[in-house]
């Protein structure tokens, strides 16, 4: 079995579409990452694959080896930075043109769905990712019964939650909630994302999709709070165009300046494609910040829900 | 109340375990005798079942023969507005009072219609003419499996065969009376829901689908493979709008693209792929505040610029389908 050498697996879950999923996974498994583990990252939208787009490795395919599939690698891990290796597994890679439909019923996405659980090459890894389409069906029927089946005990760490403030979507979202408890996946926590929008000229503030909803949410569920993520345009040019964020002078999030270090920085980083790895071009993100107290979360519960099934 | 539990299936196999990896198809030419059907428990039921198209599919044309025009609106991708523009368009449709409207929610696992609309703890009823759906307003309609479930929050944790069976039920069984126009919400993506619409409508006919993408590649990469399958399965495409790109600072007016359109957004995609652009609507967080409240954003904030964006796809559509617009949106300047 593949995922026998991955010590934590967390998905990522929403019952709504378009809350951030996929960002959510990718800044996690960056962080995570920057944290010095090493993440593999398995994408089950099969109708819809982002993981390739947001990493910027559209083009690349995955190898057939004997025994299953090698993912594809994002970056090699860097123990003297403290870095750990990042690889991916998406459908994305094996269609034939980027923009091919995959038109599929339920059957055949099941039969996906437990093919990438058995037959990829994770190798040993401490956490892997699981990115999942948007609603509570085949997918997730197939995943939650595979992981049931094959998991030890303890492997699973939950599920990140992830949601925006308003209430269209908290209502869908309350039912993916509702998921997790039927098939008895364990909450990690909910992640309220795109929670505000500050203005880069004047600074203000505008909570677009409102605020707080997901909080209200996880506190109406009896589910952990991970964190409310502010809409930031430059992370997705980050991902978008792999342009390094840069801020204008004044920035402050956190009690920390976020302005241009030093008058020379501004204009190297400006260029469009620098080779810096993402997971560095990631640190000059605010929202890093932010994923950083995420991530310390996620990896306290799921090392306390491994060291527990131990025990027992 | 309709059940949840048992859809009734008549006409059709009513399968005993969840269909196989590799499975053919219940309604397949090759069902029963794939190489995945040998140690299927289901495979004396889908070998001696009727073959060719679904026999429930005269029913539904009979029951839909009523309705002038159907659309369905789509996006490979989530979030991107569907719910909120099959709201927006209903509301604009039902503007004139002389237009009938129904609004059919596909989207089973994240039902959103109801919410939106204001009737979310409605229930349906069932009378011998069929299940009666929940008005709105007095000429606009909607039925939602939301009405279905005995508490709010439910999940609906169905595999697709089931989900196909309701939305069969949902096409044949509701009573929807004269309408000018049904619309169809979706879910994202391009599967079971998906394809079961296409093809149960296909003799009732389908006017065509709206695409709703928002600026970023992520999405339009998405939503190429929603225009793709609309392809592969002859739905014509009566546009693409494209939603919440740039978001005007209320404080200080300045303009941001907060989903950057880093490859032309979604004019481009509609020019590369040789379809109609409707236009673009702005992000304004109204919307997303009346869609919370479930009022009409069209009749609350009529002079907002994303409801002039708004009027101006209504229009664009209304000209697809070759409507007058006089009488889609009356008393419009231009």
């Amino acid at each position: 079995m593949s995922l026998d050498k991955v010590k934590h697996i967390v998905l990522v879950l929403s019952g709504k579409g378009g809350v951030g999923k996929s960002s959510v996974t990718t800044q996690l498994a960056l962080s995570l990452s920057l944290a010095g583990h090493s993440v593999g990252i398995l994408d089950i939208d099969l109708t819809g694959p982002s993981i390739p787009r947001l990493f910027g490795i559209e083009s690349s395919r995955v190898q057939q080896a004997p025994g299953g599939w090698v993912p594809v690698p994002v970056h090699s891990a860097s123990p003297e930075a403290g870095i750990g290796a990042l690889s991916c597994m998406s459908l994305g890679f094996l269609l034939r043109e980027r923009g091919d439909a995959v038109v599929w019923r339920g059957p055949k996405k099941t039969a996906m769905v437990r093919q990438f659980l058995s037959d990829v090459l994770w190798g040993e890894i401490d956490y892997l990712l699981i990115d999942t389409p948007p609603g509570t069906s085949d997918e997730h029927i197939s995943l939650a019964e595979t992981l049931l089946k094959t998991a030890y005990p303890g492997q699973v760490a939950g599920a990140v939650v992830v949601t925006t403030p308003q209430a269209v979507a908290t209502a869908d979202v309350k039912k993916e909630l509702n998921f997790c408890k039927k098939t008895g996946i364990y909450v990690i926590g909910v992640v309220e994302n795109m929670s505000g929008f500050v203005c880069p000229n004047c600074s203000e503030c505008t909570d677009i999709f409102s605020r707080g909803g997901g909080e209200a949410m996880a506190i109406e569920f009896e589910v952990g709070f991970l964190g409310r993520i502010p809409i930031d345009p430059q992370f997705v040019m980050l991902l978008e165009a792999g342009r390094t964020p840069v801020y204008p002078v004044g920035t402050v999030i956190n009690g920390e300046n976020f302005g241009p270090r030093e008058s020379g920085d501004a204009s190297t980083s400006a260029s469009t494609k620098d080779p810096e790895t993402l997971a560095n071009k990631y640190r000059e993100c605010s929202l890093s910040r932010f994923f950083g107290d995420i991530t310390q979360k996620v990896i306290g519960v799921a090392e306390a829900r491994s060291t527990e099934a131990q025990k027992a | 109340m309709p059940s949840l539990e048992e859809p009734q299936e008549s006409g059709t196999n009513q399968l005993v375990a969840p269909e196989p990896e590799h499975c053919p198809g219940p309604e397949s030419q090759q069902a029963g005798q794939g190489d995945a059907c040998q140690t299927c428990p289901n495979k004396e039921i889908c070998a001696s079942a009727p073959k060719g198209p679904d026999l429930d599919i005269p029913a539904i044309t009979e029951r839909l023969s009523d309705v002038k025009h159907k659309i369905l609106v789509l996006s490979g991708k989530g979030g991107v507005g569907k719910s909120t523009l099959t709201g927006l368009l209903a509301h604009a449709f039902a503007n004139n009072p002389d237009s009938t409207v129904g609004v059919l929610d596909l989207d089973l696992t994240g039902p959103s219609m109801p919410k939106m609309m204001g009737v979310e703890s409605e229930t349906i009823h069932i009378s011998s003419a069929g299940w009666s759906p929940v008005y709105v307003l007095d000429n606009l309609s909607l039925m939602s499996i939301q009405f279905m479930l005995p508490s709010r929050d439910d999940a609906i944790i169905w595999r697709g065969a089931k989900k196909n069976g309701l939305i069969k039920q949902f096409l044949r069984d509701v009573d929807w009376g004269d309408l000018d126009f049904l619309l169809c919400d979706t879910p994202p993506g391009t599967s079971d829901e998906h394809l079961s619409v296409v093809q149960l409508l296909k003799e009732s006919g389908i006017d065509g689908a709206v695409v709703v993408t928002t600026p970023q590649e992520v999405a339009l990469l998405d939503v190429r493979r929603e225009i793709q399958f609309c392809m592969k399965t002859g739905i014509k495409i009566l546009g693409l709008v494209e939603n919440m790109s740039g978001f005007v600072c209320p404080n200080c007016t300045f303009e941001s693209q907060i989903f950057q359109a880093t490859t032309g957004g979604g004019r481009a995609l509609a020019k590369e792929m040789g379809i109609p652009f409707l236009g673009s609507v702005p992000l304004d967080p109204r919307i997303g505040m009346a869609c919370d409240y479930g009022e009409s954003f069209f009749d609350s904030f009529a002079d907002s610029p994303a409801c002039k964006a708004l009027k101006c796809v209504v229009r664009g559509l209304a000209s697809q389908l070759k409507l007058d617009n006089e009488q889609v949106i009356p008393d419009e300047e231009p």
